[in-house]
């Protein structure tokens, strides 16, 4: 569990996942990816974690946000681990596509 | 937070695409990503605090954007247009710098204090042959921008953006990697511009490769979009106007590459915009309504809004080819009245808006926010039941004639439609009787002519005759900035006779 704020990056300890935060919860959180537990940049991966497997591998440029939708997240580098909160999966946030305006 | 991550994630997936092309010279995404990192490095070992740039668009105004972000240093693009006197008081304000500027000033500009000044082709040529491991601070609070207002009024006022505004902005309006392979974008709007770091922001984040035109001329605008197979483009009003001026006799515009243009900045005249969707039937247009202190774009009229009142019988409908369309689905929009009462469908009042692209602040002066988070643009408009915003001038605007408050806009739309009218500009000017009465100055058509009865009386077939201009005065032209501001201010200096 971590208390995240806006403009971290994490990365996967089991893939080469990255992500940064758009937006975080009040409360602390346990953001996994591929089952693991990400972890900060300049921190060591959880050491013995395997990729569990399943779920939707991030997409690079993609939001993924929590059920509640307080936690966004931004996939920043793409793995094959999928992102999950607390057990739950993480869904892709629906694209509002708009004309270039400048 | 850091618009250098969005540079990042470009530069990871397509290394080897066109980023920025000035003329020959040209820098791929993993090279702008390199050159903004080593010219990081450069700012950081300086003691400046602000990476400014006083010159026109070159490779050095993406590379010092990014590099400013990457060094945790606001990015501060000055008007070149200013006077030596203007600029060195602008200087002034954001020392110690950095500061990236044409060959010919940097002897003049160094002897300032607190500058450290490059020519903008030694920056340039610098931050190409540089290598830097490049890591960057992710505060989402830190400045990312610093842009001087036009200053239409009084002295220019320094606003902040910060990295949290215009990634916001970016990731709420652009999709990543969007743009297709040979997709470009002519950017000939200035640096210094709101529109102009937008833009870079946009292209790069959606992988669309940046054509800089660093003066805007039309024949050279069209020569770049044939030659380059531009496929979008964003231009001020002034510049279509030009544009289709350079295309007159022409019966198409003979620009098949070019798939979308999207326009801002100023007040579009219903007959360019008219005018400009025959001379490019198959060209999508997007009209961009926002302000500095909103990271650009917070409302859009799209192409299928263009055409679907271009082709409408419904006059209600016709009329939203003069708005700015409806707000971008990431913030909220409102028009408040004088006491802050939100008003209803069709009422004019002041917009205010609220989003996380929205800073709404000013150096020295703090946050306009207000507690809930909403910024007062001092722009006044009105939403109409299908929720187009119609932009109605400036707040500040407004006459005040005997007590009845009345919008400029309403008043120069009706003096538009009529044959002889190219251009008009309606103002308050002092009156002893009624506190302050209409006047308006006047651009005739070529070769057409009215007089100014005939001209009262058409006013007074449409409108309330309190909003009939007591004075015209017929002119060559009107005075706009660069960006199609209309100086309004002048325009009142002139009627009330203090020009």
């Amino acid at each position: 569990m971590a208390q995240l704020k806006a403009g971290t990056r994490l990365k996967s300890s089991v893939c080469a996942t990255e992500v940064m935060v758009i937006a975080a919860p009040d409360n602390e959180v346990a953001v996994t990816c591929g089952g693991a537990a990400m972890v900060g940049m300049k921190d060591d991966p959880i050491s013995g974690a395997t990729l569990e497997a399943g779920g939707e591998p991030p997409k690079m440029g993609k939001r993924y946000v929590n059920e509640e939708g307080s936690l966004e997240l931004l996939c920043t580098k793409p793995g094959e681990g999928s992102l999950a909160v607390g057990g739950t999966a993480m869904a892709i946030k629906g694209a509002k596509p708009l004309p270039a305006s400048d | 937070m850091n618009v250098m991550m969005l540079l990042e994630m470009a530069a990871t997936t397509f290394e080897d695409r066109v980023a920025i092309k000035n003329g020959k010279e040209t820098l791929t995404y993993g090279e702008l990503f390199a050159a903004a990192g080593a010219a990081a490095e450069k700012i950081k070992a300086s003691d400046a605090r602000r990476l400014a740039v006083l010159d026109v668009s070159t490779l050095a105004i993406p590379i010092g954007l990014f590099a400013a972000g990457c060094a945790g240093v606001p990015f501060v693009p000055l008007n070149y247009r200013l006077t030596k006197e203007e600029v060195e008081k602008l200087i002034a304000r954001i020392t110690p710098a950095y500061l990236i500027t044409d060959a010919a000033r940097t002897d003049e500009l160094a002897k300032l204090d607190g500058t450290q000044v490059i020519a903008t082709g030694d920056f340039v040529k610098a931050a190409r042959e540089g290598k830097a491991e490049t890591s960057w601070p992710m505060d989402p609070e830190d400045v990312a921008v610093l842009l001087f207002t036009s200053g239409t009024t009084g002295a220019p006022k320094a606003a902040v953006l910060r990295q949290k505004h215009l990634v916001s902005y970016i990731l709420g309006s652009v999709e990543f990697a969007g743009a297709g392979e040979d997709d470009s974008t002519l950017v000939c709007v200035p640096p210094y511009h709101v529109a102009g770091m937008a833009a870079i922001l946009s292209s790069v984040y959606a992988g669309r490769r940046i054509i800089q035109l660093a003066n805007f001329k039309a024949d050279e605008w069209i020569r770049l979009v044939r030659e380059e197979k531009v496929t979008n483009a964003f231009v001020v009003p002034t510049m279509l106007t030009r544009v289709i001026e350079a295309l007159e006799g022409e019966d198409s515009a003979n620009m098949p590459s070019l798939r979308a243009i999207s326009y801002g900045g100023g007040k579009m005249p219903l007959s360019v915009i008219t005018k400009a969707m025959k001379l490019f039937p198959e060209t999508d247009f997007t009209n961009a309504y926002g302000l500095t202190e909103t990271s650009s774009t917070i409302a859009v009229l799209g192409p299928d809004d263009h055409r679907e009142a271009a082709s409408s019988d419904d006059p209600k409908i016709q009329r939203r080819l003069v708005s700015v369309g409806r707000p971008l689905p990431t913030l909220e929009l409102e028009i408040r009245d004088d006491e802050g009462k939100v008003l209803g469908a069709g009422q004019r009042g002041e917009i205010y808006v609220r989003g996380e692209q929205v800073s709404g602040e000013y150096e020295g002066k703090g946050s306009l926010l207000d507690k809930e988070g909403w910024f007062p643009t001092r722009d006044a408009g009105s939403i109409d039941e299908g929720g187009y915003l119609f932009i109605e001038g400036r707040a500040d605007d407004v006459i005040v004639r005997g007590g009845e408050n009345m919008s400029p806009g309403e008043i120069e739309d009706v003096m538009l439609e009529h044959e002889a009218v190219a251009d008009a500009a309606v103002v308050g000017i002092p009156d002893e009787q009624w506190g302050e009465a209409v006047a308006a100055a006047v651009v005739l058509k070529e070769g057409q002519s009215v007089s100014v009865e005939a001209l009262q009386a058409f006013v007074k077939e449409h409108l309330r005759s309190s909003r009939v201009p007591q004075v015209i005065k017929f002119n060559k032209e009107l005075p706009y900035n660069e960006t199609g501001k209309l100086l309004r201010r002048v325009v009142k200096a002139e009627l009330s006779g203090k020009a």
